[in-house]
């Protein structure tokens, strides 16, 4: 590996502060949190500077994290890739429970068009500056965000599955 | 309100009533979709047509989403291979495998050197079934149909491999955590040494029923163009970015199940139209039969699964006559198995590209987050630019040449 992890996090403090912390090595990859507001400086950085060559988005998804703190509910995960030093690195940028909003990076990365579209289909994430943020896989129509932790998996208004047809009531069962 | 928010038939209304203005010319609206034989899935296309030449379009995804990345966090870890089945169900066995390898990386488990070739010989098995699939479809949507009905008997071939080792052909729910859930049977392996010695002749003879097919040229060079760039900003993976000229293949970039002990070739295009893209999935196919037959020559003896009682189930006489067995294959189909609190990203190369799994455990019976990268969500939001300005049945050569899945594409 031509580009060591080191590297990485000292030309990201140099240049960044604060901005950038919690530094970990998870399995293969190397990961960090940007904080929100500066997530496009850091991936433009990433990408361009000469050493760090960040030139691939390889994914790019949303977490919902029910029993945090309120001002890291929701977290966006970017994975970028080296291609030519063949180094990956994991970016989470934690956003609050009222307000999630983050910049879009589609002015870096054309690709994260659908995928921005779908962490804001899923999980309500605004991405400030998108040029078409609208419901990409479900239907227009719909009002609530269904990766959110809360929203339950099956309809709770199915008649179904009711107890009573399967010869048992809440009391007896 | 940014134009692009408004349903597109009211956005090309506006359109079309200033060109009629401007030159007299009467621009169309298209459906193409969802549900059209030249699709190949459910998906919709609102094409704006001047004529037969497409000026502009808009994707509309979602018909046959399932939910899964929602499923999966309320299922227990043994349970979600059958969800990536249906995501790219041209090449199951790669998305099973690729699951298993994503768990085995967050559960620390090494697997024997006979499973790691065994996965390889049926992933590579499963990419030759796709491309078998998406290069013959090209051939049908340019207008050859003797090609596919030809190699389509191939296709069926490999899904008896699948379902001697497995049991099923397209949904495969293959292997197990650690490993496969029972070794090859003899008939197995003559089974795919028979495929091994048939198949190659056929490939031949449809590479020479295309490649210097002169309408066949025709119809494909210069059709849905995308440049090495570009295509790599969109997020293009796979074979469709190797028509590009870049050789990016995680099979090599970042060998997973011991990829690194076998000799083989990328193949790359160099103009990244729908030729190209044809030309590299036949290259594609000869190279996974070369890595094949050398996982064949090579395959070690050895145990058809790892040796980790906590996640693989016992076999079932065990179960019935010891205590230890009991207490495991209770505690695993339960869903009780010790799961580290941890992070991973595992990539595998898919049939169309980069299949990421990105799976965050939180210790209990199920994901916290699993999230899939599926390289057609990703890269199929280009071709409305890559075919702009071209007509109408290029437009349909190139979809069915960039192998967009709709099981894959809407998760």
């Amino acid at each position: 590996m031509a580009l060591e992890t080191s590297v990485i996090q000292t030309k990201l403090v140099d240049k960044f502060d604060t901005i950038v912390t919690d530094f970990v090595q998870q399995h293969d990859i190397f990961a960090f949190e940007v904080d929100a507001t500066s997530i496009i400086e850091v991936m433009q950085f990433l990408r361009d500077d000469a050493t760090l060559r960040f030139n691939f988005l390889t994914d790019l998804c949303g977490i919902h994290y029910p029993d945090a703190t309120p001002d890291k509910q929701f977290a966006v995960v970017y994975h970028m890739h080296n291609w030519r030093d063949n180094v990956r690195i994991r970016i989470k940028c934690f956003l609050n429970a009222e307000n999630p909003e983050i910049d879009t990076v589609t002015s870096l990365f054309l690709g994260a068009n659908w995928q921005e579209r779908e962490t804001y289909d899923f999980y309500g994430i605004t991405f400030k500056g998108h040029p078409q943020l609208k419901r990409i896989l479900n239907m227009d129509e719909m009002t609530s965000f269904p990766m959110r932790k809360e929203f339950p998996l099956e309809d709770g208004g199915r008649t179904d599955k009711d107890d009573r047809f399967f010869g048992r009531t809440t009391d007896n069962c | 309100m940014s134009d692009l928010l408004l349903p597109p038939e009211l956005r090309y209304a506006d359109i079309i009533k200033q060109r009629q203005n401007e030159d007299g010319s009467e621009l169309s609206i298209l459906n193409l979709g969802p549900t059209h034989p030249a699709t190949h899935g459910i998906f919709q296309n609102i094409l704006l047509m001047d004529g037969e030449r497409i000026v502009d379009g808009e994707a509309t995804v979602g018909y046959i989403h399932r939910a899964f990345e929602k499923i999966a966090e309320n299922r227990p870890f043994y349970q979600i291979t059958p969800l990536t089945d249906r995501m790219n169900y041209c090449s199951a066995p790669i998305n099973n495998m690729g699951w298993w390898m994503t768990l085995e990386k967050a559960l620390n488990i090494e697997v024997p050197k006979r499973v790691q070739y065994m996965r390889v010989i049926i992933m590579e098995l499963a990419r030759i079934a796709d491309h078998i699939i998406c290069n013959s479809v090209l051939g049908v949507d340019t207008g050859a149909l003797t090609g596919f009905l030809y190699v389509f008997q191939y296709r069926e071939k490999i899904y008896e491999i699948y379902e001697e080792i497995c049991g099923a052909r397209l949904t495969t729910n293959m292997g197990r955590i650690g490993g496969f859930e029972r070794d090859w049977s003899p008939l197995a392996f003559k089974k795919i040494d028979d495929f091994l010695e048939e198949f190659p002749a056929i490939w031949s003879e449809f590479e020479n029923l295309l490649t210097r097919n002169r309408i066949f040229m025709d119809r494909t060079i210069d059709v849905g163009p995308i440049s090495a760039e570009k295509a790599m900003s969109y997020g293009f993976t796979g074979p469709n970015l190797r028509a590009t000229g870049v050789d990016y293949d995680i099979r090599v970039m970042q060998p997973y199940s011991s990829y690194e002990d076998f000799e083989f070739d990328i193949p790359v295009g160099k103009s990244g139209d729908t030729y190209d893209r044809f030309c590299v999935r036949n290259g594609e196919v000869w190279e996974s039969l070369k890595i094949i037959k050398q996982a064949l020559a090579k395959m070690p003896e050895g145990p058809f699964h790892a040796d980790v009682p906590d996640y693989y189930l016992p076999p079932k006489e065990d179960v019935y006559n010891t205590m230890e067995g009991l207490i495991y294959h209770f505690k695993i189909v339960m869903g009780e198995i010790p799961v580290p609190v941890t992070e991973v990203y595992h990539p595998v190369e898919g049939g169309n590209g980069e299949l990421g799994f990105y799976l965050i455990t939180d210790g209990s019976r199920t994901p916290f987050r699993l999230h899939f990268r599926r390289p057609c969500f990703i890269y199929y939001q280009a071709f409305n630019e890559m075919v702009q300005g071209q007509m109408l049945s290029d437009a349909i050569a190139t979809l069915s040449s960039l192998n967009v899945i709709a099981g894959e594409l809407d998760a």
